[in-house]
C-alpha cells in the first residue's frame, strides 16, 4: 500500500515536470536549458522593441524533432548569450552546422544560386522545413511530408502574385499540377496510391533542385525519361525500343522526351478527350506535312471538330514504341497494318488496310493517283465557277439595265397617262 | 386597257404577292414538285452536316456539329438525306426510262424540245445570250428547257455518280475494299469533297441566281413549287414554246387552274428558307476561304 503511494507521487511529480517543461513553463526550479529564453519568448504574442513578433508556440517547439532532441535554442541561435539579455538583433540561423550535407547540395542548387545572387525572394530551408516547428518528414503534420509538399511548394509555385513577381519558370505550376493526374491521385483517399504518386521533390529533388537547363537536372532533357522511368519502368522500356528513344539513345535530344507530349505539370491520363485530341497538335510540333494530310482524312476531320472517339496518331502509330513502317515490328508495318485497322474495324481487308491515311494530293510521287484526281477536280471547280461566274455576273449586269429601263419606261408611261 | 396588260400580272411584284389572276399553263407535274422539294431539302441536310467536316477547322463547323448532337448526329442526318436523295433519282430514272418505254417514246425524251438532251440549238442559245448580256443583239427565245436549265439537270446527274458513288465508298469501306483497292478510298474521300464543293457552290449561287434570284425572278420563282406558270410568263420566257402550242393547238390542253395557295405559300416559305441557308452557307465558305 505504501509502495503503491510512493509510486503514485513518484509518477505525479515526473508528469507534473514534464508538463511544465512541456508547456515550456518558466519556473527556474525545473532548470530546462531555454527557460532563460522563453522567459521573454514563450508568449506567441510577444513583441520586441521594434514591434516585430518575438515569441513562439513552446509547445509546437517541444514536439519539433529539434525540441524533442532538447536542443538549446542557442544551439541555432548561436549568436545569442544568457550573458547579454536582452540581447542584440539575431542573425539567420545558419543550419549547416549540422545539416552540411543538405546545406552543401542547396549552395548549387536553383533556390541557391538565386539567393547568392541577392534574390532573396529564393527558398531557403527555412521556408520549406518551418521554423521552431519542424517536423520529421515521415510526419503527416510536417511541411515536407510527401501528402504536404504540394501546399509547401505552393507557396510560391502556387501564389500567382508571387509566380509573376519573381518570374517562377512554368508559371502557377502547382495549379497544372493539382489538376493533373499525379495531384488528382494524391489526394485521392479512395484509390490508395497516395503514397505511390510523386510529388514535387520526386521528380525536382529536394535540396539538389535545378533548373532544368542544367545537365545534372532530373528534369534536364536527357534525364526525364530516367526520371519518369523511376516509377512508368515499363513504358520507359518500351520507350526506349521505340524510334523516340533510340534517337534519344543516340544523344538527339530533338527526340521528345516522356514531358514533350505528356507536358511536365499537366499530365492527363492517355484517354482524357481533350488531352488525346490536344496531342495531335504535339506530334505535328515535329510531323507537321503528316498532321496536314491526316486532317484531309475522315479520322482528322472529326478529331479536329472536337470529339475524340476516333483514331489519332497514337491508334495508328502507338505511343511509346513509335517505329518507321519499314521496321516490321511497326503497327504500321505491311506485316501488322490490316491488324492494326481492325482494332476499330473489324470488317477490314488488306485492301482496306491499303488506304493511305497520308495521302497527299499535292504529291506526286507518294500519292500519283491522289495528285491527278486533285488535279482534275481544280480544273473542273475553276472551270465550272469561271464560265458561270462570268455568265451570272453579264446576265445581272444586263437583267439590272433591263428591269431598270422596263421601270423608267412604265413610270413614264404612267406620268403622262395621268398628265392626260 | 393596254397599260393595265402590260402593269398588272406581267410584274414580279404581282407574282410575288401570290395574285392567282390569270391563265396558267402547266410546267412540272405533282410529282417532279415533290421530287425538286426533297432533293432541295436533302441536299442542304447533306451540306449542313457535310461541309463542316471539310472545313473542319472553321469555329462554325463545331457549333454546326454541335446543333445536329455530335458527329454521329451530323453523320446520321447526312447519311438519311443521302439516301433519300439517292431514292429520288432513281425514282427520276425509273420514270423517265417508263416514259421513254410508252407515251412520247423513246426519242421524245432523247431528241426535242421536251427532252434534257443537249442539242445545238442550246449552243446558240448560248450563244445568243450572251450576245444580248454584253449588248451586241436581242435576248434571244426559248422553248421548254433552257440550256442552263439542263446544265443544272445534268450536273445532278454527274454530281450524284461522283458524289453518291463515292459516298456509299466511304459510307461502306469493308463492303467495297472486297473489290476496290485501298487508293479508291482515297480518291472517294478526295472527290466526294471537292465535287460537294462544287455543287454546293454551284446549286446555292448559279442555281439560285438563274432561278430565283435574278432581277425578273426576285426573290423567288415558284414555278417549280406550284407547277404552273403564268401565261405572261411563258409568252415572255418560253416564247418558243408557247408560239409552238399555239400553233400546234396543243396550249390548251396544257392549262390548269391558278397554283393553290398551299403550294405558294411552300414556294415562298421553304423554298425562302432553302434561299436563305444556301446563301448563308455560301457567305461561311466564304469567310472561311478568306
Amino acid at each position: 500500500m505504501r509502495f503503491t503511494i510512493a509510486a503514485g507521487f513518484t509518477v505525479l511529480a515526473l508528469a507534473v515536470s514534464g508538463a511544465a517543461f512541456a508547456q515550456g513553463g518558466a519556473t527556474k526550479d525545473a532548470g530546462g536549458p531555454n527557460d532563460a529564453c522563453l522567459m521573454c519568448h514563450s508568449d506567441p504574442a510577444a513583441k520586441g522593441a521594434t514591434g516585430k513578433s518575438i515569441g513562439l508556440d513552446p509547445k509546437k517547439f517541444a514536439a519539433s524533432v529539434h525540441g524533442e532532441m532538447q536542443l538549446p535554442c542557442v544551439a541555432c541561435h548561436a549568436d545569442v548569450s544568457a550573458d547579454k539579455i536582452p540581447h542584440e538583433k539575431v542573425k539567420p540561423v545558419d543550419c549547416s552546422g549540422c545539416h552540411d550535407k543538405a546545406a552543401k547540395e542547396y549552395g548549387t542548387t536553383v533556390h541557391g544560386v538565386a539567393r547568392a545572387q541577392g534574390k532573396d525572394v529564393a527558398a531557403t530551408c527555412a521556408n520549406c522545413h518551418g521554423t521552431h516547428d519542424i517536423l520529421r518528414s515521415k510526419d503527416p503534420a510536417s511541411r515536407t511530408n510527401h501528402l504536404n509538399l504540394e501546399a509547401t511548394c505552393g507557396a510560391c509555385h502556387g501564389n500567382e502574385q508571387f509566380v509573376k513577381d519573381a518570374k517562377l519558370p512554368g508559371g502557377n505550376v502547382q495549379a497544372k499540377f493539382h489538376d493533373s493526374i499525379h495531384g488528382r491521385d494524391l489526394r485521392d483517399t479512395k484509390k490508395g496510391m497516395q503514397l505511390a504518386v510523386p510529388e514535387c521533390t520526386d521528380c525536382h529533388g529536394a535540396h539538389d533542385i535545378r533548373p532544368k537547363s542544367d545537365e545534372k537536372s532530373r528534369t534536364s532533357r536527357a534525364r526525364i525519361p530516367e526520371t519518369c522511368g523511376a516509377c512508368h519502368a515499363r513504358a520507359k522500356s518500351v520507350f526506349d525500343k521505340g524510334e523516340h528513344g533510340k534517337l534519344r539513345q543516340d544523344n538527339n535530344l530533338a527526340a521528345p522526351g516522356c514531358s514533350d507530349c505528356h507536358s511536365a505539370h499537366s499530365i492527363q491520363p492517355h484517354d482524357l478527350p481533350k488531352w488525346k485530341l490536344e496531342v495531335i497538335g504535339t506530334c505535328g510540333n515535329c510531323h507537321g506535312e503528316f498532321i496536314t494530310t491526316f486532317r484531309e482524312t475522315f479520322h482528322g476531320q472529326v478529331t479536329s471538330l472536337g470529339y475524340a472517339n476516333m483514331a489519332t496518331c497514337a491508334s495508328c502509330h502507338g505511343a511509346h514504341q513509335v517505329l518507321p513502317a519499314s521496321n516490321p515490328a511497326s503497327k504500321v508495318s505491311k506485316e501488322n497494318r490490316l491488324q492494326t485497322c481492325q482494332t476499330c474495324h473489324p470488317k477490314a481487308n488488306e485492301n482496306f488496310a491499303n488506304f493511305d491515311p497520308h495521302a497527299n494530293r499535292h504529291d506526286k510521287t507518294r500519292s500519283p493517283l491522289m495528285y491527278y484526281a486533285g488535279k482534275f477536280m481544280d480544273f473542273l471547280l475553276l472551270g465550272v465557277f469561271a464560265f458561270f461566274g462570268l455568265h451570272t455576273v453579264l446576265w445581272a449586269y444586263r437583267s439590272v439595265r433591263v428591269v431598270s429601263e422596263r421601270r423608267k419606261r412604265r413610270a413614264g408611261g404612267s406620268n403622262t397617262e395621268e398628265k392626260r | 386597257m393596254s397599260s393595265t396588260t402590260t402593269a398588272a400580272p406581267g410584274t414580279a411584284a404581282s407574282h410575288a404577292a401570290g395574285t392567282r389572276t390569270g391563265r396558267y399553263y402547266r410546267r412540272f407535274d405533282r410529282i417532279e414538285r415533290v421530287m425538286h422539294a426533297l432533293l432541295m431539302v436533302t441536299f442542304i441536310g447533306c451540306a449542313l452536316t457535310g461541309l463542316p467536316l471539310l472545313l473542319a477547322d472553321e469555329k462554325w463547323s463545331a457549333v454546326l456539329v454541335k446543333l445536329f448532337g455530335g458527329f454521329e448526329g451530323a453523320g446520321l442526318v447526312h447519311r438519311i438525306c443521302a439516301a433519300v436523295m439517292i431514292a429520288v433519282f432513281v425514282a427520276h430514272v425509273v420514270r423517265v426510262s417508263l416514259r421513254a418505254l410508252k407515251g412520247s417514246g423513246l426519242l421524245g425524251v432523247l431528241w426535242g424540245p421536251n427532252s434534257m438532251v443537249p442539242q445545238p440549238q442550246d449552243i446558240i442559245d448560248m450563244y445568243r445570250h450572251v450576245k444580248w448580256f454584253v449588248g451586241a443583239g436581242p435576248r434571244p427565245q426559248f422553248d421548254r428547257w433552257t440550256y442552263w436549265e439542263k446544265f443544272d439537270y445534268w450536273a445532278v446527274f454527274w454530281g450524284m455518280f461522283i458524289i453518291g458513288g463515292s459516298g456509299l465508298l466511304l459510307w461502306f469501306p469493308e463492303f467495297f475494299a472486297k473489290f476496290l483497292p485501298g487508293w479508291a478510298f482515297n480518291i472517294a474521300t478526295l472527290v466526294h469533297g471537292e465535287e460537294a464543293l462544287l455543287a454546293v457552290g454551284f446549286i446555292f449561287t448559279i442555281h439560285f441566281f438563274n432561278g430565283h434570284l435574278r432581277p425578273e425572278k426576285f426573290p423567288m420563282d415558284r414555278v417549280i413549287f406550284t407547277g404552273r406558270i403564268p401565261e405572261h410568263e411563258m409568252k415572255d420566257e418560253r416564247t418558243t414554246e408557247y408560239a409552238r402550242l399555239t400553233s400546234a393547238g396543243r396550249l390548251a390542253a396544257q392549262e390548269v387552274g391558278p397554283p393553290s395557295r398551299a403550294s405558294i405559300a411552300f414556294g415562298t416559305y421553304v423554298g425562302g428558307a432553302s434561299v436563305i441557308l444556301g446563301v448563308l452557307t455560301i457567305i461561311l465558305i466564304f469567310y472561311s476561304f478568306l
